[in-house]
């Protein structure tokens, strides 16, 4: 289904080596002169930029913004009847697509980067095992988020505002913009206690040797405990969305 | 006349639509609010590692992101056609819009308009009066007068630009996305041309001309008399751009032939 398009194939990989070119010379003119800033060289920043872009492929849906139309439209009474779990299937169709994406995309879209630009990988195979624990588990984070924020449009009835909120925020302080140990310490402090950084700082940290092996297995510990603590207010949430459901038309 | 009094019917309609989700349209302001809060953190985050940037300061780079941000905002607020191909052309929606006894494109400006884009030209025009306080800017008596031109000339470069992208699918019909392409190629207008290599700057300044929507326009205000050509190129170049959007656009209607029931 998603070969059929192949105009939006291309010009998808084209988007996401745009986005690490623009990337690639802020970054160059920011290091002018710098070896290293924040341990990071220059070389491995655009690493980084690359692989955060590219595991941003994988981890990314738009599930929100599909529970939101499904629930706007009365869709869902549909989805509610049927016999399987309703945010499981989301899911897994989420896993689906980011696979898919992952083997189509990411994979020749890092080649192609790897010949424009100075990316450097790394051939280590435990690096590339704790790279791939960690984008599955920054996957579980990104989309237990997407669920949380499609459920509360039970609530808010419109939630297109809350969606884009949630994407900035994400883009943020997940690290796909700068690694997290750019910002100033206190907003390193609180950042610790929030599920963003797992998201994509953790992947890309490992990815371009950031991270010392110790580092690299509990900055995993934490991601997996975050899948674990975003399920439970999702599964309450889901409890009282579906005593309150209001079809809006449909 | 008509077309002024359709806009402002539109717009009180508008206004009624948007009032019926009061929570919704509160979170939108505050989410335009952090995304454009997000980059000027962004900013400020990069200068806490280099203090200049090909030469560009702090406060430098500031200044032009709070211009971009007021043509962007115009632009955003009239012309939302980045799911044209989808909404019109694969729902067949253009063949209602042909009846109108407007021009079709401004029928569809209408119809699109998200207003609340507006407030990002506030947010803009906080910054730049935040960072040009800073640099010791100095406003002549016909600075503002330059500013709107520079900013309608700023807008209607993004508005040609996206009007000629969306004419692509009166041509061809296959799903394509790059609109949102263009939204990532446009945010290399926010920093300053010298940082890219030859091919890059030339793209940006002739081609897919988003530099004079931030860079170029604001150095004017900065003072840096090396890009004033290019500056006072911005206006021609809006409005260059616009018109050869306009009529492509009336080429491409003429091509339309109508697609699904």
């Amino acid at each position: 289904m998603m070969l059929a398009y192949r105009t939006n194939y291309y010009t998808g990989i084209l988007i996401y080596s745009i986005n690490i070119g623009a990337y690639y010379f802020l970054w160059a003119a920011i290091y002018s002169g710098k070896q290293h800033i924040e341990g990071l060289s220059v070389t491995q920043m655009t690493t980084y930029v690359a692989v955060a872009w590219m595991a941003r492929a994988f981890y990314f849906n738009n599930i929100d913004r599909e529970m939101a139309v499904e629930i706007m439209e009365g869709k869902v009474a549909i989805e509610l009847i049927r016999p399987y779990s309703y945010l499981g299937m989301k899911t897994m169709q989420g896993l689906g697509e980011g696979i898919f994406r992952l083997l189509f995309f990411s994979v020749p879209g890092l080649v192609i980067a790897s010949f424009i630009f100075p990316v450097k990988f790394t051939w280590n195979p435990t690096v590339w095992g704790l790279f791939g624990i960690s984008i599955l588990l920054s996957f579980f984070i990104n989309t237990l988020l997407n669920l949380l924020t499609g459920i509360t449009t039970f609530f808010l009835f419109n939630n297109s505002g809350l969606i884009r909120a949630k994407r900035v925020v994400i883009d943020l302080f997940s690290g796909l913009l700068l690694p997290m140990s750019f910002f100033p310490g206190w907003a390193q402090d609180v950042m610790k206690y929030l599920p963003f950084q797992g998201i994509s700082y953790v992947p890309s940290m490992i990815f371009t040797n950031g991270f010392s092996h110790q580092q690299a297995i509990s900055a995993i510990w934490q991601q997996f405990v975050w899948v674990l603590v975003l399920i439970v207010p999702i599964q309450l949430l889901w409890i009282l969305a579906k005593k309150q459901l209001i079809i809006q038309g449909g | 006349m008509f077309y002024a009094s359709m806009f402002f019917q539109y717009v009180s309609q508008y206004v009624k639509t948007r009032f019926q989700y009061r929570a919704n349209l509160f979170v939108e302001f505050f989410s335009d609010l952090l995304s454009q809060a997000v980059n000027f953190i962004f900013i400020l985050i990069v200068f806490g590692h280099t203090s200049l940037l090909h030469g560009w300061n702090r406060d430098e780079i500031i200044f032009i992101y709070g211009f971009f941000l007021v043509p962007f905002a115009l632009f955003s607020a009239f012309f939302n056609i980045w799911d044209f191909n989808d909404r019109y052309i694969i729902k067949g929606e253009l063949d209602r819009i042909l009846t109108r006894p407007i021009h079709s494109l401004f029928q569809i400006v209408l119809e699109r308009m998200e207003l609340e884009s507006l407030l990002g030209a506030l947010t803009g025009l906080v910054v730049m009066f935040y960072s040009g306080s800073r640099l010791g800017i100095e406003l002549k008596w016909f600075d503002p007068i330059l500013f709107i031109v520079f900013v309608v000339g700023g807008a209607l470069v993004y508005g040609g630009v996206f009007v000629m992208l969306a004419c692509v699918s009166f041509w061809a019909d296959a799903r394509t996305d790059i609109m949102p392409m263009m939204y990532n190629i446009s945010n290399y207008g926010r920093y300053p041309v010298d940082i890219y290599n030859k091919v890059i700057r030339f793209v940006l300044t002739w081609l897919l001309p988003f530099a004079f929507v931030g860079v170029y326009p604001a150095a004017y205000f900065l003072g840096k008399k090396e890009w004033f050509s290019y500056a006072f190129l911005t206006p021609i170049m809006g409005v260059l751009f616009f018109v050869v959007s306009i009529f492509v656009w009336n080429q491409g209607v003429k091509k339309y032939r109508g697609a699904g029931n």
